[in-house]
């Protein structure tokens, strides 16, 4: 596999620039989508490649299927509600393709 | 040597803040294995202990030397931004298993790096996370009051330029490309590694001359 940031994942859901929204879910176990933006719409800002399920990894599995994992860009005031900042604020988080859904 | 992972799967043991209260969990076994280790004769105490001295000494240099290059030579610094583990593999830094996204300021950006599950961070560019990356009040208030948290490092972010927080909650690890002062024009790479300090490659402070 390259190593790289920007490793392409050929088989996957969504491309750049798509809006997507997290998941809104509290599965037990150990994941990697922090609560707090679980439920929040974003866009689509790259394609990091396809990395081994940390979901599995945790609890000593080998980690496969590899998940895609995506950077979304997400507006503050779209994160946080009560955001004190200027709208032009943005946030941008590693979310897995199973943790997403279409907007 | 990836101590990110083993972060990842215990957040909770670095969550707190650190030598308040009794040893964790994981504190208590991370030190077994170290006695069974010495008692076995496969490390020293004393080999551990320079490893240690040697990651915090050689590491937070690299970061510093690799942006005064980008801020000399402009095709290398095309190449950071494109794929940051093979620019610092020219360089001659070896960031193992991590990916590296290098995330510029602008005078429209300021990015600022925060990792909300644990305390990822490029170790191997930047050495041992400082230890307010690690605690509890950075991880939760900077994603939420990122310009708050600014203020507090000293640093004004005006209100029309956008703070872009990076969150690296999985597989990515960042380093920001901070924009070079005015004032060092004509500086050697050396002099202009001096300015840059850790804090400014993750985002809470601005390089100054």
């Amino acid at each position: 596999m390259k190593v790289s940031a920007y490793t392409d994942a050929p088989a996957r859901r969504f491309s750049v620039g798509e809006r997507v929204r997290v998941k809104r879910s509290f599965p037990p176990g150990h994941r990697r989508t922090p609560h707090y933006i679980r439920g929040k719409h974003g866009v689509v800002e790259r394609v990091c490649g396809a990395f081994p399920n940390p979901e599995e990894l945790a609890y000593g599995f080998d980690g496969e299927p590899k998940r895609v994992l995506y950077r979304v860009r997400f507006r503050q005031k779209d994160v946080w509600s009560d955001y004190a900042g200027p709208e032009r604020d943005w946030l941008e988080i590693e979310i897995y393709e199973h943790w997403l859904e279409k907007a | 040597m990836s101590h990110d992972h083993h972060d990842h799967d215990h957040p909770k043991a670095h969550g707190r803040d650190f030598d308040e209260g009794p040893p964790s969990e994981y504190e208590i076994m991370s030190r077994a294995m170290q006695e069974l280790l010495e008692a076995k004769g496969v490390v020293s105490a004393e080999q551990i202990r320079r490893r240690m001295e040697q990651f915090e000494a050689d590491f937070p240099h690299r970061g510093a030397k690799v942006i005064a290059h980008a801020w000399t030579d402009a095709a290398f610094r095309k190449r950071l931004l494109e794929d940051g583990k093979a620019a610092c593999a020219e360089f001659g830094v070896d960031l193992e298993a991590d990916r590296l996204i290098a995330v510029e300021n602008t005078p429209e950006v300021h990015n600022i790096v925060v990792c909300t599950l644990c305390s990822c961070y490029p170790r191997a560019l930047l050495g041992m996370p400082p230890t307010w990356y690690k605690s509890e009040n950075y991880r939760k208030r900077v994603v939420r009051e990122p310009r708050a948290v600014l203020r507090e490092f000293g640093t004004v972010i005006p209100e029309d330029v956008t703070v872009r927080v990076h969150d690296s909650n999985a597989d990515m690890r960042y380093v920001v490309v901070p924009m070079r002062p005015a004032g060092t024009e004509g500086w050697s790479e050396e002099k202009l590694a001096r300015i840059i300090t850790r804090d400014s490659l993750v985002g809470v402070t601005i390089p100054k001359p």
